[in-house]
C-alpha cells in the first residue's frame, strides 16, 4: 500500500490541547496530607510510627507434604523478620503447629497472619497471646575439663546432662529465651564446641486457644474447624 | 519430546495425532463414571468440573492424560510453545469467566509454563495448569525430564497438587479447579507423575468442591457496610476507583448501578478497564503511571476513595506516601490479605464485589453532594484530555492506529496486547464499554502475551458462540517476536483474529525511559534488525500487511477485520514517540508529566 495524499489526520485530535499546552506538575493544586510507608494518613499534629516489636505467631496446619515449606516460603519471599520457627505435631493426626517468632511492626504482624491464612494447608493462625507460656530446647555442647563447675552451672539452670565424656558434656536446658541466653553466657567459660537450640514455642495460658477457633482435641477430631 | 519412562497405556490407531484430532461426540466417550486409568479420571474431573478447551502441547510424561483426552469432549488447542498455551488459556478465562486450562509434560514443558502461571497468579486469573511428571519411583532422581515442578511453582500459584494415586487424583484435579475459581481467583497447578495416569482405577472422581476455608462468605459485614455508607454520605469529593476484582466478581452491573445512583465519579483500574463505561459522563478512564491526568488528579484529591478489587499495585499508587492523601479509603476485597497491605483502608469491606456493592447501593441513603466536586473533575477532563501530534510531516502517529481500529469495530471487541507503549496507548486511545473486552499484562508486565492471548481470546468467543465478536491484537515489534510462533497455531486453526504490530523499530518503553532517566543512551533498546512482519505473516499463512502513512490506514484495518482468518498489520509508526501522560515511578499521580520536557 502507498500514498502521497497529506495526513487524513486523528479524529478530534485537532481539538484537543496538545500535550505542551497542558498546565505542568507546577501549576497544578497539590494536597498537603500525606501516607507514611505502611499506607496509613498522617496525622499532622499526632505523628505516629511504627515500632517493630517481637511476636510469637502460632498456626495449625494440615501435615501435608511441603506445607513447611509453603510457610517459609512464603515468609522469606515477602521479606519479613524471621527469628525462628518450630514445628511438630499435635495430638491430632494429620496436624502440626507452627509457631513463629518474628520482629515486625503491628501492621507487618496483621500481613504475616493474613498471608499464611491465605496458605491452604493452613487451618488457623493468629498471634498468641502476650502472657502465653513460651519454651525453647537447647543442646549444649561443653569441654570437659572440669565436670564438676560444669554439673554446678547446669543445676542452676535446671538443666539435665544427656551425654559426659572423656572430652567433652552436652548439657540439655529449656525456658523462655532470656534465661536460655544467660545460660550460654554461664557455660561460654568452659568452652561450648557445639550448640543447637529449637527456637522458642508456645502456648496460651488456660482456656485461651493458641490459635483462633481452636479447641482441645485428640487423635481423630479436628481440632478447629470452622466451616 | 521422547519418552523413557513408561510404555503407551494403549495402542489404539497409531497414525493419527490425538492431540489435533477433531473433538469426537461427547456422548461416543466414555459414561461418566466409568473410568479405567488415573488419566481418564483426570479428564472425567474436567469434564464434571466444566471444561471444555485445553491449551497444551504433548510429551513424553503427559502422554496417558492425552490420550484420554482423545475420547473427550473437551477440544484441545495445540500451541506451538507451552508458554502460549498458558498465555491462552489466562485470555480464555478472562474472556469466558471459567479457568483457563492449560497442559504441559514434565521438564521443560513445565518450566515453559511458569511465566504464564506467574501472569495469571499477579493477575489473579483464574486458570488451572496440569504437568506431566515423571514416574514416582524415579522423582527426586533427577530422571529425564525431571523438574520439581510443585517446588517451582510454588510461589506463583494459589496451590499446588503432587497427584499421590490413581484412585485419588480425579478429586485432585476436580479440587483444584474449583479452587482456582474461588474467592480471589488464581492459578493451581496439579503435578501428575506418568504412574499415576497409567495406573489401573474404578474409582471415579467424586462432586469437587473447594477446600475448606477457600470459598468465603461474599457479603460483607453489616455493621462495617453502615459505617462506610455514613463515610460516603459525608463525602464532599468522593471517588470509586473500580479494580480488576469487579470484572473477576462479575460486578459491572452492579459498579454502575452504584456509581450512577450517587452521582460518584468513577476511575478505574487498568485491570479494571471496561468494568465501568469509558464514555459515561461520570468515568474518569483509568489512574496509574499512565492513566489519565484527571483520574490522577482525582484520586489525589479525593476525600473519599470507593476502591473495589484492586490491591493497589505501585503502578496505580506512586509514591504510596503521595495517594490519595485526603482520602479515607474504603477498601472492597474478597481477599482479607489485601486490606490494608499497600494502603491502608478505613473501612474494609470483605466480601463479593458484586454483593458488596449492592449492600452499599442500599445502605447509602443520601447521595454525597458532589455537584462542585465533578465540575472540578470535568474541568480537568478538559484540560489534560489524552491527546498527541499528528503533523503531516512526521512518520504514522501509533495513538491514530488504535483510534483507527476503535471506530471501525463494535463495542464488544476484544483487545488483546503485548507489554510496552503499544499496549498504554491500546488501552488509553480505545474507549472501552463492556468488562471482559481488555485482556492484557498487568501485574507481571509480560512481553509476548499479545498473540497468545489472542488465540485464548478467540477459542473463548467462539467456544461461547460469539463467532461475531472482532478479537484485535495490538503488539509491539519487540513483544511479537517473543511469541510470535503462535501465529501458526492461529493459522492451522483458523482463528480470526487481527494482530497490529505497532512497529517502532525499539522496545520502545525502554527507549522512553532511557530519554527520560539515562540521558537518551539506548542500551539494547534499538530493534532495527526486525524482520518484516507482513512477509513473515505470509509465510505462516495468515494475511500480511504493511502500513507506512495515515492514508494507509483505514483500508488496512478494513481488510484485515474482514479477513477471515488471522491477518497481520505491520504498522511502521513514528519511533520517537512517547507514552504520556507519565507519573515517573515512585512520584506523586497529581505531579504526572503531561509533556515530555516536564519528566
Amino acid at each position: 500500500m502507498s500514498g502521497d495524499s497529506p495526513s487524513a489526520g486523528a479524529p478530534e485530535a485537532d481539538s484537543r490541547p496538545l500535550p505542551d499546552e497542558q498546565p505542568g506538575p507546577d501549576e497544578r493544586d497539590h494536597p498537603e496530607g500525606r501516607r507514611n510507608l505502611e499506607g496509613i494518613r498522617i496525622d499532622p499534629v499526632v505523628e505516629a510510627e511504627h515500632e517493630s516489636r517481637r511476636a510469637v505467631i502460632s498456626a495449625l496446619v494440615e501435615d501435608e507434604p511441603g506445607v513447611l515449606a509453603r510457610v517459609s516460603g512464603l515468609v522469606s519471599r515477602r521479606q519479613f523478620n524471621i527469628e525462628s520457627l518450630t514445628v511438630g505435631p499435635t495430638t491430632v493426626d494429620g496436624h502440626s503447629r507452627i509457631t513463629m517468632v518474628v520482629e515486625e511492626t503491628d501492621p507487618g504482624i496483621d500481613q504475616i497472619e493474613k498471608q499464611m491464612a491465605k496458605l491452604k494447608p493452613v487451618i488457623s493462625v493468629g498471634e498468641v497471646a502476650g502472657d502465653a507460656v513460651t519454651s525453647e530446647l537447647v543442646l549444649l555442647k561443653v569441654e570437659a575439663d572440669d565436670p564438676a563447675a560444669v554439673h554446678a552451672v547446669s543445676e542452676m539452670y535446671d538443666g539435665r546432662t544427656v551425654d559426659a565424656g572423656p572430652d567433652t558434656i552436652t548439657v540439655e536446658l529449656t525456658g523462655d529465651k532470656a534465661s536460655i541466653d544467660s545460660a550460654i553466657s554461664a557455660f561460654d567459660r568452659f568452652g561450648i564446641v557445639e550448640i543447637a537450640r529449637t527456637g522458642p514455642t508456645a502456648l496460651a495460658r488456660g482456656d485461651t486457644p493458641t490459635a483462633p477457633g481452636e479447641k482441645p482435641g485428640t487423635a481423630g477430631e479436628p481440632t478447629t474447624h470452622d466451616d | 519430546m521422547s519418552d523413557t519412562a513408561a510404555q503407551p497405556r494403549s495402542d489404539a490407531d497409531e497414525s493419527d495425532d490425538g492431540a489435533t484430532e477433531e473433538p469426537t461426540d461427547p456422548d461416543d466417550g466414555p459414561a461418566a463414571g466409568a473410568v479405567s486409568t488415573g488419566a481418564e479420571s483426570v479428564v472425567a474431573a474436567l469434564e464434571a468440573a466444566g471444561a471444555k478447551t485445553a491449551f497444551g502441547v504433548q510429551g513424553g510424561a503427559i502422554m496417558p492424560v492425552y490420550d484420554a483426552l482423545y475420547d473427550s469432549s473437551i477440544r484441545h488447542v495445540t500451541m506451538a510453545h507451552e508458554q502460549g498455551a498458558a498465555h491462552a488459556a489466562d485470555a480464555y478465562g478472562v474472556v469466558a469467566g471459567e479457568p483457563g486450562l492449560c497442559m504441559a509434560t514434565s521438564g521443560p514443558g513445565a518450566t515453559n509454563l511458569v511465566t504464564g502461571i506467574a501472569d495469571a497468579d499477579m493477575d489473579s486469573d483464574a486458570m488451572v495448569a496440569l504437568t506431566g511428571q515423571v514416574p514416582t519411583e524415579f522423582v527426586g532422581n533427577d530422571a529425564f525430564q525431571e523438574t520439581d515442578t510443585v517446588g517451582v511453582t510454588r510461589p506463583i500459584t494459589k496451590h499446588n497438587y503432587f497427584a499421590g494415586g490413581a484412585d485419588t487424583v480425579g478429586d485432585t484435579v476436580g479440587e483444584a479447579f474449583e479452587l482456582s475459581r474461588a474467592g480471589r481467583p488464581g492459578p493451581t497447578l496439579v503435578d501428575l507423575p506418568k504412574d499415576v495416569t497409567q495406573d489401573e482405577t474404578d474409582r471415579t472422581p467424586g462432586p469437587a468442591t473447594p477446600p475448606a476455608g477457600t470459598d468465603p462468605d461474599p457479603n460483607a459485614d453489616a455493621d462495617a457496610v453502615e459505617e462506610a455508607a455514613r463515610a460516603i454520605e459525608a463525602a464532599e469529593r468522593p471517588v470509586c476507583l473500580f479494580g480488576g476484582g469487579v470484572i473477576k466478581a462479575d460486578a459491572s452491573d452492579e459498579a454502575r448501578t452504584f456509581a450512577r445512583s450517587y452521582g460518584i465519579p468513577v476511575t478505574t483500574t487498568m485491570p479494571g478497564i471496561g468494568s465501568f463505561p469509558e464514555d459515561d459522563d461520570l468515568c474518569l478512564s483509568w489512574a496509574g503511571m499512565h492513566g489519565t491526568g484527571y483520574a490522577n488528579l482525582a484520586i489525589t484529591h479525593t476525600d473519599c476513595l470507593i476502591a473495589v478489587g484492586t490491591r493497589f499495585d505501585d503502578r496505580l499508587t506512586g509514591g504510596i506516601d503521595t495517594f490519595a492523601p485526603e482520602a479515607e479509603v474504603i477498601h472492597v476485597d474478597i481477599d482479607p490479605a489485601e486490606i490494608s497491605k499497600n494502603v491502608h483502608a478505613d473501612y474494609p469491606l470483605i466480601g463479593d464485589a458484586g454483593r458488596v456493592l449492592d449492600q452499599l447501593t442500599a445502605a447509602v441513603r443520601e447521595a454525597p453532594d458532589a455537584a462542585a466536586w465533578r465540575d472540578r473533575c470535568e474541568e480537568w477532563k478538559e484540560t489534560y484530555p489524552l491527546t498527541y501530534a499528528t503533523p503531516d510531516d512526521e512518520p504514522l502517529k501509533p495513538q491514530f492506529v488504535v483510534e483507527a481500529f476503535d471506530e471501525a469495530t463494535d463495542d464488544d471487541t476484544i483487545v488483546t496486547t503485548g507489554v510496552g507503549q503499544h499496549q498504554m496507548w491500546a488501552s488509553q486511545f480505545w474507549t472501552y464499554t463492556e468488562p471482559r473486552t481488555w485482556v492484557s499484562s498487568h501485574g507481571l508486565g509480560t512481553m509476548g502475551y499479545g498473540v497468545p492471548a489472542a488465540v485464548g481470546a478467540r477459542v473463548a468467543a467462539d467456544t461461547m458462540g460469539e463467532e461475531d465478536r472482532d478479537v484485535v491484537c495490538f503488539d509491539g515489534d519487540g513483544s511479537f517476536l517473543m511469541t510470535m510462533q503462535e501465529l501458526s497455531v492461529a493459522v492451522r486453526e483458523e482463528l480470526d483474529v487481527t494482530i497490529a504490530v505497532l512497529n517502532n523499530e525499539y522496545i520502545g518503553m525502554v527507549r522512553q525511559w532511557q530519554d527520560a532517566f539515562y540521558e537518551g543512551r539506548h542500551m539494547a533498546s534499538d530493534y532495527t534488525w526486525m524482520p518484516e512482519f507482513d512477509k513473515l505473516a505470509e509465510a505462516f499463512g495468515a494475511l500480511g500487511l504493511r502500513v507506512d502513512d495515515y492514508d494507509e490506514v483505514a483500508p488496512a484495518v478494513e481488510e484485515a477485520l474482514d479477513y477471515e482468518g488471522p491477518a497481520v498489520i505491520d504498522f511502521h509508526v513514528d519511533p520517537e514517540e512517547n507514552v504520556l501522560p507519565m507519573v515517573p515511578s515512585g512520584g506523586a499521580n497529581g505531579k504526572f508529566a503531561a509533556a515530555e520536557d516536564q519528566l
